[in-house]
């Protein structure tokens, strides 16, 4: 065993604007700093008194202080909360953006797979496209040939070869794609997220071909997802980040019940409102989060078959009233699988936001969860297109017993979350 | 820290990527040729007239000049070398330069997805760009070789000098791209400077004209322009040495290019590693 990875003293900061909101720097706005900078000095030594410049650039640490050792044939999971650096690693590693400071040392060759499809061109065929990907990811063209039919065959796609891939649904794309990736012989092999796409048969299927890569060739594979069921079945290590920072590396299991008890922590401890990792245009916020029992009283643990209303308290910051919105609510198991998805257009409720502030409420009548812990992600758009908030890890809540069954059962909350009753004739 | 560099094939820390960016360039060279095959595959994809459009572009243009510099302002010729030839022998370098300046400028822009995703020297898009441009360059010769048989015009020995002139086209293209790509992943501003200068460049550049129209003393300021070099060399080269070549100013519109070529791939170089971060 060698080591292929050798991580030191990682660090990586951005600067981030504050006042420029637009995407880039436009020469306008360069040129007027410059000018507004000299007026200043100018100021300055005529008036000899200093003059307050306000910060227009604050530095973000993406990274800090990273340490790690990777040995050869590995498998590596790396895992956090959105935002806390997985991505941001990941790209580092692969030498797309340079590190602040410290040093990475790689011994052997390096794949990265960011994203499935990269440099695909939805102008060329499968057969076009099968040729430049392989090419973008590393592969040399002798290889791709030798390894062109087992390509695809994987990716099932066989008839379309001759098709521009624009025609290919989406389904096709991802699975040539990934066919591609799959086929990749590196010595290191690093992957981000790509399982999130493709239907649930297939996914299977890449993690199968990810967990053969690795044992059968000893190849390393540093793995980022937030699907702790396919962390917890391909990798034997793990490296929780939090805020940029490395605060656990070790065995899976452990990561991975360390990694969910400091997301329920950290979120429960700050109050919806003040919770700063959300997305959304900011126009409404949604401000705390309430579940009551059918007394009207507000509970934390819940029972399965009883009938529950999850309030959704909002401000509205634009003053301007939205009608017929979407809502959506997400729960989540203790593993970050999605077990319900509720939205209001599902059951044609019409939803409208006041000019100020209010409340959006949802009733479940026979609560459908075995026994576990949750939590939950709330969700609220204009048709889709405008997302005014969205954000994870709202409350953690447990579902502590119950009688959905009305036999007394609680099924098996260790195989399967979700209960259902069913005739046995 | 010597101990440490001998035992890992690659290190990575800030500032250090410039040791072995040319092996790299060199090891990428797959990629390269991908990316131009790509490029030329789908330039034409979904036109009935496909490659012709190549052909097509610069010809009109040619008819175009040749009625509004040769017979509306009835602009002299060099020699006795038929007008379209005179214009065309100054399409083909302009044209070339144009449409690589205007895409590679723009190229990182439109492979931003890779260039976030995938790393590789970045260098390659840019100059893949010039690549396949250069391949419609060459098929626009065709027409070149149409005009002279059409004119009876039989090219003398001079244009054994064409590839170097070609050489040099190449050059400042790649030249003026590398620098104004990299500005544009900072600063979109030149999405508009750019056709901006193109359009402009093609009148104060001798494309419609012979730059012997151009008074003695102004020769060598004119020259400043680098694509004046190149378009006199070609001239000059096609027509046989009917048009005059103004040697100081062509030896100036040389070093340009060259001192133009070298900054662009310093200010590439060192722009580079900040493209995925703000692009």
């Amino acid at each position: 065993m060698s080591v292929v990875i050798k991580v030191e003293h990682l660090s990586k900061s951005y600067s981030i604007r504050h006042q420029g909101q637009s995407h880039y720097v436009a020469l306008r706005d360069v040129i007027a700093e410059k000018v507004k900078g000299t007026l200043h000095k100018t100021k300055k030594l005529v008036t000899n008194k200093p003059v307050l410049k306000t910060p227009v650039k604050e530095e973000f640490w993406a990274l800090s202080d990273i340490n790690f050792e990777v040995q050869q044939g590995d498998r590596i999971g790396i895992i956090g909360r959105n935002g806390a650096g997985k991505s941001t690693l990941l790209k580092v590693l692969s030498r797309i953006t340079e590190p602040t400071h410290g040093r990475i040392s790689i011994n052997g060759r390096i794949a990265s797979l960011l994203e499935v499809g990269t440099g695909f061109h939805p102008e060329l065929t499968g057969r076009e496209n099968i040729f430049l990907n392989g090419a973008v990811l590393g592969m040399h063209r002798t290889e791709i040939k030798t390894k062109f039919d087992e390509i695809v065959n994987f990716s099932g796609v066989e008839k379309f070869l001759d098709t521009p891939v624009k025609r290919y649904s989406s389904g096709m794309y991802v699975r040539l794609a990934f066919a591609v990736a799959a086929h990749l012989e590196p010595e290191i092999l690093i992957v981000d997220e790509v399982l999130a796409v493709g239907d649930a048969e297939f996914q299977k299927k890449c993690l199968g071909k990810m967990q053969d890569v690795s044992q059968k060739g000893g190849r390393t594979v540093i793995f980022v997802s937030h699907n702790m069921a396919a962390i917890e079945s391909l990798c034997q290590q793990v490296i929780l980040l939090n805020a940029g920072k490395q605060i656990f590396k070790g065995l899976t299991r452990e990561g991975i019940s360390n990694y969910l008890n400091n997301s329920f922590y950290s979120s429960s401890l700050l109050s919806l409102a003040d919770r700063a990792d959300r997305t959304g245009n900011g126009k409404v916020k949604f401000m705390d989060f309430k579940i009551l029992d059918d007394n009207n009283e507000y509970v934390d643990s819940l029972l399965s078959g009883n009938t529950y209303t999850f309030e959704l308290k909002y401000k509205n910051f634009s003053k301007l009233a939205f009608k017929n919105v979407k809502a959506c609510l997400e729960i989540y198991d203790d593993r970050d699988n999605l077990v319900l998805f509720l939205r209001n257009d599902f059951t044609n409720d019409i939803i409208d936001i006041n000019q100020d502030s209010g409340s959006i409420k949802c009733k479940i009548e026979n609560l459908p969860l075995a026994m576990g812990t949750y939590y939950f992600a709330l969700y609220i758009s204009i048709n889709d297109l405008e997302t005014l908030d969205l954000i994870f890890n709202v409350k953690y809540t447990e579902v502590v017993g119950g009688n959905f069954f009305g036999t007394g059962s609680q099924g098996l909350p260790n195989q399967c979350k979700i209960l259902t009753k069913t005739q046995w004739i | 820290m010597a101990e440490i560099n001998n035992e890992f094939d690659l290190v990575i820390e800030s500032g250090r990527s410039g040791k072995n960016y040319w092996n790299d360039l060199w090891r990428f060279r797959e990629l390269f040729l991908f990316l131009a095959w790509r490029d030329i595959l789908v330039r034409y994809k979904q036109t009935v007239i496909g490659l012709s459009w190549s052909l097509i572009r610069p010809f009109l243009t040619m008819v175009v000049m040749t009625i509004i510099f040769g017979k509306l302002a009835k602009m002299p010729t060099d020699g006795n070398v038929p007008y379209p030839i005179l214009v065309y022998a100054a399409m083909l370098p302009w044209q070339f330069f144009s449409t690589s300046f205007s895409e590679a400028s723009n190229s990182l822009i439109t492979n931003s997805n890779m260039l976030t995703k995938i790393y590789f020297p970045r260098l390659i898009i840019p100059a893949s760009t010039v690549i396949v441009n250069f391949v419609d360059f060459l098929i626009s010769f065709i027409i070149l070789i149409g005009l002279m048989i059409w004119y009876h015009f039989v090219p003398s020995w001079t244009i054994l000098y064409l590839p170097l002139f070609l050489v040099l086209a190449f050059l400042s293209a790649i030249g003026a791209g590398l620098y104004v790509a990299a500005l544009n992943v900072k600063y979109r501003d030149f999405r508009y400077i750019v056709p901006f200068v193109v359009q402009f460049g093609m009148y104060i550049s001798p494309v419609g004209f012979s730059s012997n129209n151009i008074p003695e003393k102004w020769r060598l300021l004119y020259s400043i322009n680098p694509m004046v070099g190149v378009i006199d060399g070609f001239r000059w080269s096609i027509s046989g040495g009917e048009s005059q070549v103004y040697l100081p100013g062509m030896f100036l519109s040389i070093g340009l290019i060259v001192i133009l070529l070298i900054f662009s791939l310093w200010y590439f170089r060192k722009m580079e590693k900040s493209f995925a971060d703000i692009i």
